[in-house]
């Protein structure tokens, strides 16, 4: 290679890197846009104001300008921080809520690029949620150093399981994931049900779990009500993890390879099976550390309907954000940010919480049927290969 | 003499690509237009257009002196326009019968489908043009040379008097292209018109009345077959000189390099499709392996780069077993595959190139260290690669999708010549590709035969075997008829062991 070609080359390799971020962007930003607008609409026809409502999903979501400079203006005058405390409020709630969601997505999008899809996510999240509770409260006068990341590893490990089983499933017997990780939801639920009103159950009339110990309790930032805690970092760090682990090293080629061609990947001399159980056991850890991060640094305990179907809005997550890391928490801050904001809209404008599940709904067909949105802004076609995100029967 | 259809002036754009520029043809009644031209080159665009499934930016269709102008492919058969696809759309449990009154069933009473009126109809055709099939007969029974015929009847029951053939000799043995000849023969004299669309000089001189030579999208010229040799035709095509015979000299074999031994090997659906075939390859020699598509030769290579089991036999590859291994330790030690299905084996089309350069050795220095992946070496790996075996594309970053079919192809060789290899096997390794490419991949066949490495290729072009082997194996039905010595070997010779037959049992026939 001469060095005075060079130069061209990264162009090139710029250039090329430049345009593909923008054709994977354009379309999930359009579908967002579009399902605001459709939202509005039906804002409209319920004969209520969309800018209300949208204004009081914005300050429900993020906080106002007003209320952050009056409680800057408090804060150096008296050294009261209550007023700015409550003025980032909803920041940080939004931030909270997106801590699940992004480790959940990560999850699915992990599955989706080795060609699994990883229903399972909801079963494993409460798996996670329980070995971290269980571990978190059965353990008595560890440090914190000690006992809190036994909890994670926990949560991470019994989703983990949770998830290898139905990939073992696959690669030894060729059962379909989808069906079986549909399946283990189902015993999780029901076991989550028995160990709830059973074994894990507090002393009391709830069937819900004891409170975890101190030492197992991700630290949080700001005194209450503010919950942000350290959770939200930790799914910054898988999501970057997983991006390493995914395109730079031979891992991560294996399994994108699988996902892309499994047939290519053979010929390569790829192990296409020990992948698939390799992928379902990582996928499965994560979705049990979104269960671990909502126990540990928001609930400290777990009951029954616990979860508020993170694993199912992770599969949309997935899909929102390509199956990519960095699209993955960009979509998560997205849900996080609409599901904050929305009990906001709700006190504020009278606006019905549905209205954010309609938006959701309506992003993911967008983005579902990608067609829709070059239609509506008449965007020309690329030619490109569809991403695969997972096969039929058989094969 | 008539013109029955014209195209002036057809342009049609695709995102980025100019696919037909001011394309015209005149097709002459009566008579076979033989269109010529690579792949890429827009023969396909110019007939889906005549076909009426995409819509010219530019241009006109005239046919028997009438502007058209098409909205589908049902307009196209209304004009008596037919097309007999490279790939049959035929759905093989059913009868010809069935098949061919698909779309159009006529009816008993309003309910009851009257199949009896098409086979009656499909006899009439049969005995018209010489196109001998049993309407009856399931599809899936049928010689690939029958289903053609069934799809010619398709066409010539829905009317058609200008037939687009295209393709249409890529599947079929050498006594089969000869049938087709004859049918078309017929069919001239009845007085339908035919554009025959091919690759194949030597097609091309057989049967056209006239030839238009495609390249990049516009027409290079017509000409006159008296006039055209193999060697202007191919230099129309490709734009410059082309080489047509493979320079080589004589092999020099020397040790096994792999030895098969009583194979048998069951396909995907568990159809034992090998069965008991014994060969060596050695080393610096070319052992062709000729045959019918489907008679076996998918599931050998298969099974010698472990990518099905095998039943039973034994494959030993410098004299260690390898028929109970992996794919990974086959490639280790030394196997290099061209696998006939390129798109499907051969590439991640969704990756970048300098990716699929490493396809089959990612894990291992230079390109990894540990499991961390090395970026720059990646690359520099995939730059000098492109650049030494001359892979036309604008940067080592695009998608492997992005490349012509020629491209592609160039790219698996690449990867597989830039590793040690102690055997090469090439299966369909020119398959769809043009002039240009074809030389170049022979070229570089034989330069690894001459570097020592044993080189086992599958094809089912005989020329492509005639070419470049220096022994000749003939499959059918999952055995090996024969082991020819390629100096001696004739055309006619191996068309009748690809079909079944041995010469010595057909004394009587020439």
């Amino acid at each position: 290679m001469s060095t005075t070609a060079a130069p061209a080359q990264d162009t090139g390799k710029k250039e090329n890197k430049r345009n593909a971020l923008w054709q994977e962007l354009l379309i999930p930003i359009l579908a967002v846009i579009t399902g605001l607008i459709v939202g509005a609409i039906v804002i409209v026809a319920s004969g209520e104001n969309p800018f209300v409502a949208y204004g009081a999903l914005f300050a429900g979501s993020f906080g106002t300008p007003a209320d952050l400079i009056q409680g800057i203006q408090i804060y150096f005058a008296t050294g009261d921080s209550k007023e700015l405390l409550s003025a980032i409020y909803p920041f940080t709630e939004s931030l909270v809520t997106a801590t699940p969601y992004i480790f959940a997505g990560l999850s699915v999008a992990l599955g989706f690029r080795c060609g699994l899809f990883n229903i399972g996510a909801e079963g494993q999240f409460f798996i996670g949620a329980l070995c971290s509770a269980f571990v978190g409260y059965s353990l008595k006068g560890l440090p914190m150093i000690v006992h809190l990341p036994l909890a994670i590893l926990g949560g991470a490990l019994g989703g983990a399981i949770w998830g290898a089983i139905p990939g073992y499933l696959k690669a030894r017997f060729g059962a379909h994931e989808v069906v079986n990780t549909i399946m283990m939801n189902w015993i999780a639920f029901k076991l989550s049900d028995w160990l709830l009103n059973g074994p894990m159950k507090a002393s009391g009339f709830r069937p819900v779990t004891p409170n975890v110990e101190l030492s197992a309790e991700l630290p949080r930032f700001f005194p209450d009500p503010l919950r942000f805690n350290l959770g939200f970092f930790l799914a910054l760090l898988a999501a970057y993890l997983l991006y390493w682990f995914l395109f730079k090293t031979t891992l991560g080629f294996e399994i994108r390879s699988v996902g892309a061609n499994p047939d290519a990947a053979k010929y390569a001399g790829m192990n296409i099976v020990r992948n698939f159980v390799l992928v379902m056991f990582l996928a499965g850890g994560l979705a049990g550390l979104a269960g671990t991060a909502q126990v540990l640094g928001v609930d400290h305990w777990v009951g029954q309907g616990f979860s508020a179907g993170y694993g199912f809005d992770a599969i949309a997550l997935a899909l929102l954000g390509r199956s990519h890391p960095a699209g993955v928490v960009l979509s998560a801050l997205l849900f996080g940010f609409l599901r904050s904001g929305a009990t906001d809209m709700q006190s504020m404008a009278r606006i019905p919480i549905d209205i954010i599940s309609i938006i959701q709904g309506m992003v993911i067909v967008f983005i579902a049927a990608p067609d829709i949105i070059r239609w509506l802004y008449r965007i020309r076609a690329v030619k490109k290969e569809e991403t695969v995100l997972t096969r039929g029967w058989g094969k | 003499m008539t013109n029955v259809l014209e195209l002036r002036g057809i342009t049609k754009r695709f995102p980025g690509v100019l696919a037909n520029d001011k394309i015209s043809i005149t097709l002459r009644e009566s008579k076979i237009l033989a269109l010529l031209g690579e792949n890429g080159a827009g023969k396909s665009t110019l007939m889906n257009i005549l076909y009426g499934l995409y819509k010219p930016d530019e241009g006109k269709i005239i046919v028997r002196g009438k502007e058209v102008d098409f909205h589908g492919p049902n307009d196209a058969i209304a004009q008596g326009i037919g097309m007999v696809h490279q790939h049959f759309m035929l759905v093989p449990v059913m009868t010809v019968t069935e098949n061919v009154m698909l779309g159009i069933e006529p009816t008993k009473n309003g309910v009851f489908l009257d199949k009896e009126k098409v086979a009656q109809r499909i006899r009439e055709i049969s005995n018209e043009y010489g196109l001998e099939v049993d309407p009856n007969a399931y599809i899936k029974d049928l010689p690939v040379g029958i289903q053609q015929r069934v799809e010619i009847i398709k066409v010539l029951y829905r009317h058609a008097d200008i037939l687009i053939l295209d393709e249409p000799t890529a599947v079929l043995t050498p006594q089969e292209v000869e049938g087709l000849f004859k049918i078309i023969d017929t069919l001239i004299k009845a007085g339908k018109s035919i554009i025959f669309i091919t690759h194949k000089l030597k097609e091309v001189l057989a049967v056209a009345d006239d030839i238009t030579v495609l390249r990049l999208g516009t027409v290079v010229g017509s000409i006159d077959p008296k006039e055209a040799t193999s060697e202007i035709l191919a230099t129309m095509m490709v734009g410059r000189d082309v080489n047509l015979v493979v320079q080589k000299l004589t092999a020099k074999p020397g040790e096994p390099v792999i030895v098969i031994e009583n194979l048998f090997v069951r396909d995907e659906r568990g159809h034992m499709t090998v069965q008991g075939v014994s060969f060596d390859v050695r080393k610096g020699e070319v052992l062709g392996v000729a045959g019918v598509q489907g008679n076996g030769q998918t599931e050998l290579v298969y099974a010698l780069t472990g990518l099905l089991p095998l039943d039973t036999g034994t494959i030993h590859l410098l004299g260690e077993p390898i028929h109970h291994t992996t794919p990974r330790n086959i490639l280790e030690r030394g196997v290099a595959h061209i696998p006939e299905d390129r798109q499907r084996h051969g590439l991640i089309l969704s990756f970048p190139i300098h990716d699929n350069m490493m396809l089959c050795t990612y894990y291992k220095e230079p390109f990894a260290k540990g499991i961390s992946l090395q970026p720059k070496l990646i690359f520099s790996n995939a730059e000098e690669l492109v650049k030494q075996y001359d892979v036309r594309t604008p940067n080592i970053y695009v998608n492997a999708g992005t490349l012509s079919g020629g491209n592609q192809q160039k790219v698996i060789v690449a990867r597989e010549f830039s590793r040690p290899i102690e055997l090469l096997i090439a299966s369909q390794p020119t398959r769809g590709l043009d002039v240009g490419s074809i030389e170049y991949i022979h070229s570089q066949i034989i330069k690894k035969r001459d570097e020592g490495t044993g080189v086992l290729l599958v094809s089912s072009e005989l020329d492509e075997i005639l070419a470049l082997s220096d022994r000749i194996a003939v499959m059918y039905k999952g055995q090996i008829m024969a082991i020819l010595d390629a100096n001696t070997a004739t055309k006619e010779q191996l068309g009748l062991l690809m079909a079944g037959v041995h010469p010595s049992d057909t004394p009587n026939k020439n």
